[in-house]
């Protein structure tokens, strides 16, 4: 999967996850959870829905990694394309 | 005369059935005939026949609370925020470690579990794919606990598991936790998403006793000779409860006061009921609010509409009001099917009405009246003209031998 493709990925997710948020004004290096109302839970379903979607497995200590897009992308990139 | 601190009135009603979202609805629909049972479909078991509520879910919860929470969540939150509108409370002068949530229910958790089973066979039974919201939707508090996250209630909230007499005993819990003054306000009701698990349904359907009808309108056909079984609906329905001297204070609506309750146990069968036991329960109630038989205007029965069930209530009622002449006797599960946790409450609230405009809903469906379930004053078919009506019996009896029954009484400002 290229960048932008695992970007949309992620967004699709996303929409799932908080349907009431508008993530098309999203500032890919803010936290998701400065920008939008997300909650640790919500990185949890992040990493359940990844799982579920593309068999990606993320150890807790990995976590951190999924704070904003652009951290989340380049984490995601290898795993992605293995 | 109870010293008023200790009188406990309803102020407020919120509440979905199959056939209305909120009492109004709900009242004409039982005065017009109107019944809530329709098509039904669900994982499994394939076609049968449900009562399914329409209320706006996303009118006091965001997609996201709905998506995380459960559909018993749902119909709670809705019924709870619908009822403190209806009381006239103006909810941000509440002090809200004060107020209490009681729920009950008949089960919960079968449909998340259900749901988790069913999303994990996708991925193989692969365990790490089992959803990390499944411990907080099944927990056993998670309606009443979801109507405290909704509206920032931090009084105490629990639901109370009392099979399908669940719906009085969140009456009566609220009722005792205002006289004991734990709380000042209580939201006590009950509620069911029952119609999402197929388990139940397979289950009713292995007990012979799942209703079955070309007409889904005329499934639900309790006293009738060829009633078949029960139609499982969803529902909900939450009173607020306060003591008469606060609900006077800021000269709240009074639907009715809360004046006798009970509640026991068969200790014999697991379904099977128990007339002598339910009798007793009536009798306990009766004595707790002071009441001859003859004073009670209205019994709403139970009966679910099952060949055994109704006989038996017939015959414990007919024990109790065998020498009443004005004990007038209907059932609103010929409508909106058998909504379970949430039916107790359900079925009193559309009776209260009755207090003001003197009118007793029937029983639909008794097409061929059950020799067996005869009985003096029984409502049938279209509405009955009485008059004044003064106290209300209501009956909810459930599963391993539970009953409970909650009289109300018209509130009377002279006494």
């Amino acid at each position: 999967m290229t960048e932008s493709e695992i970007r949309e990925a992620v967004i699709n997710i996303l929409s799932d996850i908080a349907p009431d948020e508008n993530f098309a004004s999203m500032k890919d290096e803010v936290s998701f959870r400065d920008q939008f109302e997300m909650d640790s839970m919500d990185l949890l379903d992040i990493v359940l829905e990844l799982r579920k979607r593309y068999r990606v497995q993320i150890p807790e200590e990995d976590y951190p990694k999924l704070d904003n897009m652009n951290s989340t992308v380049e984490y995601l990139l290898p795993l992605m394309n293995p | 005369m109870m010293d008023n601190t200790q009188r406990i009135v309803i102020t407020g009603v919120g509440l979905t059935s199959p056939n209305g979202n909120n009492l109004p609805e709900f009242r004409n629909a039982l005065l017009n005939g109107k019944s809530g049972i329709s098509p039904y479909e669900i994982r499994y078991f394939g076609k049968t026949l449900a009562g399914i509520c329409h209320f706006d879910t996303a009118k006091y919860q965001k997609k996201k609370d709905l998506r995380r929470g459960t559909r018993a969540g749902s119909i709670a939150v809705y019924c709870a925020n619908e009822a403190v509108i209806d009381s006239g409370i103006d909810w941000n002068r509440v002090d809200t470690s004060q107020v209490g949530v009681f729920i009950g229910i008949t089960e919960h958790g079968n449909v998340e579990t259900e749901n988790e089973i069913y999303n994990i066979k996708q991925f193989n039974y692969d365990c790490s794919t089992w959803s990390h919201f499944h411990n907080p939707r099944t927990v056993a508090n998670n309606p009443a606990g979801e109507i405290t996250l909704n509206l920032r209630i931090t009084g105490p909230h629990y639901c109370l598991g009392a099979a399908c007499a669940a719906g009085n005993a969140g009456i009566i819990q609220g009722v005792q936790m205002l006289r004991l003054g734990e709380v000042d306000l209580a939201l006590a009701g009950g509620v069911s998403e029952s119609i999402h698990t197929f388990g139940i349904f397979a289950a009713f359907a292995a007990e012979n006793a799942l209703a079955k009808h070309p007409i889904p309108e005329k499934a639900s056909r309790p006293f009738d000779r060829d009633r078949n079984g029960i139609v499982i609906s969803e529902g909900g329905c939450v009173f607020t409860l306060e003591r008469l001297t606060d609900a006077k204070q800021r000269g709240a609506k009074i639907y009715g006061e809360i004046v006798g309750y009970g509640m026991n146990s068969d200790a014999g069968d697991f379904v099977l009921p128990n007339p002598e036991r339910q009798q007793q329960c009536m009798e306990k109630a009766l004595t707790k609010a002071n009441l001859e038989p003859e004073q009670i205007d209205l019994v709403s029965t139970h009966a679910t509409a099952t060949p055994t069930g109704d006989v038996q209530e017939i015959t414990a009622i007919r024990q109790v009001f065998g020498g009443s002449k004005k004990t007038y006797i209907n059932n609103t599960k010929s409508f909106i099917g058998h909504a379970m946790g949430s039916i107790g409450v359900l079925e009193l609230a559309g009776n209260l009405p009755s207090f003001e405009d003197g009118v007793i809903h029937p029983t639909i469906n008794c097409e061929n009246l059950d020799p067996d379930c005869e009985i003096e004053n029984l409502v049938v078919g279209t509405p009955k003209v009485v008059g004044n009506i003064r106290y209300i019996l209501n009956n909810s009896f459930g599963m391993v031998g539970i009953n409970s029954v909650v009289i109300v009484g018209k509130y009377d400002a002279t006494i």
